[in-house]
């Protein structure tokens, strides 16, 4: 029990703590493929440091909801973290605790609480930053659904600890539709949900077109960095359900022992790592969607998600 | 069969089904006719996979014939008769938004998979039969309604085509002894097809000075200046 919990809690602290490294090493590579040097892969660690030690500046107009925001934001992915296998492939001490549309909840909570708290200050960028991001939300729900219907249809449960063992065994099953469609699906999600190229440019700085940025334009000192730190989290988190669950269940621990947890860490971020290869040329490759054809691009998720749906749940 | 060519025939299958939304969902005639090549590989590709396992001359040949036919001579005939202009970056005008096509086109595919499993499931048939008969018989109703939808003389001859692809992907399931002076038959007619369609297209291009027939609906007194 005592193992179960410690687990549970290392799992956080590696989402914690290599989240921002993710991101640097996304941002460097970005710039290499641009044939420029690029900043630091410790970068957004230098970034966070110098956000904590900086004082906040606050509006006097905001409500509670402005100062509670962050702390939320930053929260909610260590809550999933907590239910999703990041190092072990056996369910931990709170693993039950929700499923994956609890999770899916639970992150949606903290989107919730930036859109209102970027309406709050009445910054003009940060009202419309955040009506974007819900419409891109709300266009991306009916894939989240979608593909968590086919996910829990396939794999009888919609525990994350249980998909991941039953998706890909027999090997064979690794080449059905529903798996390889999802897996297509689920990146259109992930750009779309964490605003990276063709929906939003990340690294922008006009706030007219600003997405997903926006929300975090009125924050400063230690809220900046929270709201940072919890974006990073959640992207690292959601590349985790994606490669963890979905795509190559494999290198995470299966003993309740030290020594294979401790192994799990390097090979997940391997595994990491390959993803922020393949986000980077995605990045590069594609160019920004004008506004009205991010619809476009999402139903094109969808129908790939009905495809996944149809080929697998019907034809059974 | 073996549950690995199952789930590949299967994953050729479900991208053969995206494929054929594809060539709705694009603006440009260029991802199209690219659309169309991709949906044809991956028709040869389910032929090749059924024909593995039991061994199977006819569908290999089958498959052979599609690979060299659609996403080679095909394409290959089409630029050669119609214009290079046509093909470049062009948005086509569409009588319907694509997001909305394309839910139009869900709701095809799903009616294809309600109208073919009861029946499928009462005649009794096998795994393969099982996934490519509702495949294909989505991708022929697909084929038409881009058909219907598209307004650009290229995509439509491309949705006929996507509309034979279907009817084969259904086919190599259903009937895997077909001789293969049939399909040479079938394969020599869509390149007839698109021949015809081909010069038809030019000499619409020619006298209108476009290709696009949707703005051809109207009757004139007098021809364009």
């Amino acid at each position: 029990m005592a193992f179960r919990i410690t687990f549970n809690i290392m799992q956080v602290l590696v989402v914690m703590g290599f989240s921002p490294l993710a991101v640097g090493v996304l941002n460097r590579l970005k710039e290499i493929i641009q044939s420029k040097r690029g900043p630091s892969i410790f970068q957004p660690y230098r970034d966070l440091w110098k956000l904590f030690s900086k004082d906040e500046v606050i509006s006097e107009e905001s409500s509670w909801i402005f100062r509670v925001t962050p702390y939320i934001v930053f929260v909610t992915p260590i809550f999933v973290a907590l239910l999703i296998p990041v190092l072990t492939s056996y369910p931990l001490f709170w693993a039950f605790m929700a499923d994956m549309v609890g999770g899916g909840f639970i992150l949606a909570l903290g989107g919730f609480f930036a859109t209102l708290a970027a309406v709050d200050t009445a910054n003009p960028y940060g009202p419309m930053g955040a009506s974007r991001t819900r419409m891109v939300g709300f266009l991306a729900e009916p894939v989240f659904i979608i593909v968590f219907f086919t996910v829990s249809v396939v794999a009888n449960s919609t525990i994350p600890f249980i998909v991941q063992q039953v998706w890909v065994t027999p090997l064979a099953n690794f080449f059905k539709p529903s798996h390889i469609l999802l897996l297509l699906a689920f990146v259109m999600l992930i750009l779309a949900e964490k605003g990276r190229i063709p929906v939003d440019n990340p690294s922008g700085h006009f706030e007219l077109a600003m997405i997903d940025e926006a929300k975090d334009l009125e924050y400063s000192g230690r809220g900046a960095a929270l709201m940072k730190w919890g974006g990073w989290m959640k992207l690292f988190v959601l590349m985790i359900i994606f490669l963890n669950i979905l795509v190559t269940p494999w290198g995470l621990a299966a003993n309740l022992n030290w020594g294979e947890v401790f192994l799990a860490i390097p090979l997940v971020f391997i595994k990491v790592l390959l993803f922020v290869v393949l986000l980077a040329i995605i990045e590069s490759w594609l160019a920004k969607l004008r506004l009205f054809r991010i619809s476009e691009f999402m139903s094109a998720a969808f129908v790939i998600s009905v495809v996944a749906m149809i080929t697998s749940v019907f034809a059974r | 069969m073996s549950l690995l060519l199952a789930n590949l025939n299967a994953l050729a299958g479900g991208l053969f089904l995206i494929t054929a939304f594809g060539i709705i969902a694009t603006r440009q005639v260029q991802d199209c006719l690219r659309f169309f090549i991709f949906q044809s590989i991956f028709l040869a590709a389910s032929a090749f996979v059924l024909g593995a396992q039991p061994l199977s001359w006819h569908l290999i040949a089958v498959g052979a014939i599609n690979l060299i036919t659609k996403p080679v001579l095909i394409p290959w005939v089409l630029r050669k008769m119609v214009r290079e202009e046509v093909y470049t970056r062009r948005e086509i005008n569409q009588i319907i938004s694509i997001p909305t096509s394309l839910m139009i086109a869900l709701i095809l595919a799903v009616a294809a998979y309600f109208i073919s499993v009861p029946w499928l499931g009462a005649v009794g048939a096998d795994g393969a039969v099982r996934i490519n008969v509702p495949i294909g018989l989505a991708g022929v109703l697909l084929g038409t309604y881009t058909l219907t939808v598209r307004r650009e003389a290229v995509p439509q001859i491309l949705g006929i085509l996507a509309m034979e692809n279907g009817a084969f992907f259904a086919g190599v399931a259903i009937a895997p002894d077909l001789p293969v002076i049939a399909e040479l038959a079938v394969a020599f007619d869509v390149l007839i097809l698109a021949f015809v369609v081909g010069i038809l297209t030019r000499t619409v291009h020619e006298r209108t000075g476009t290709t696009a027939v949707g703005n051809l609906a109207k009757l004139r007194e007098e021809p364009r200046q």
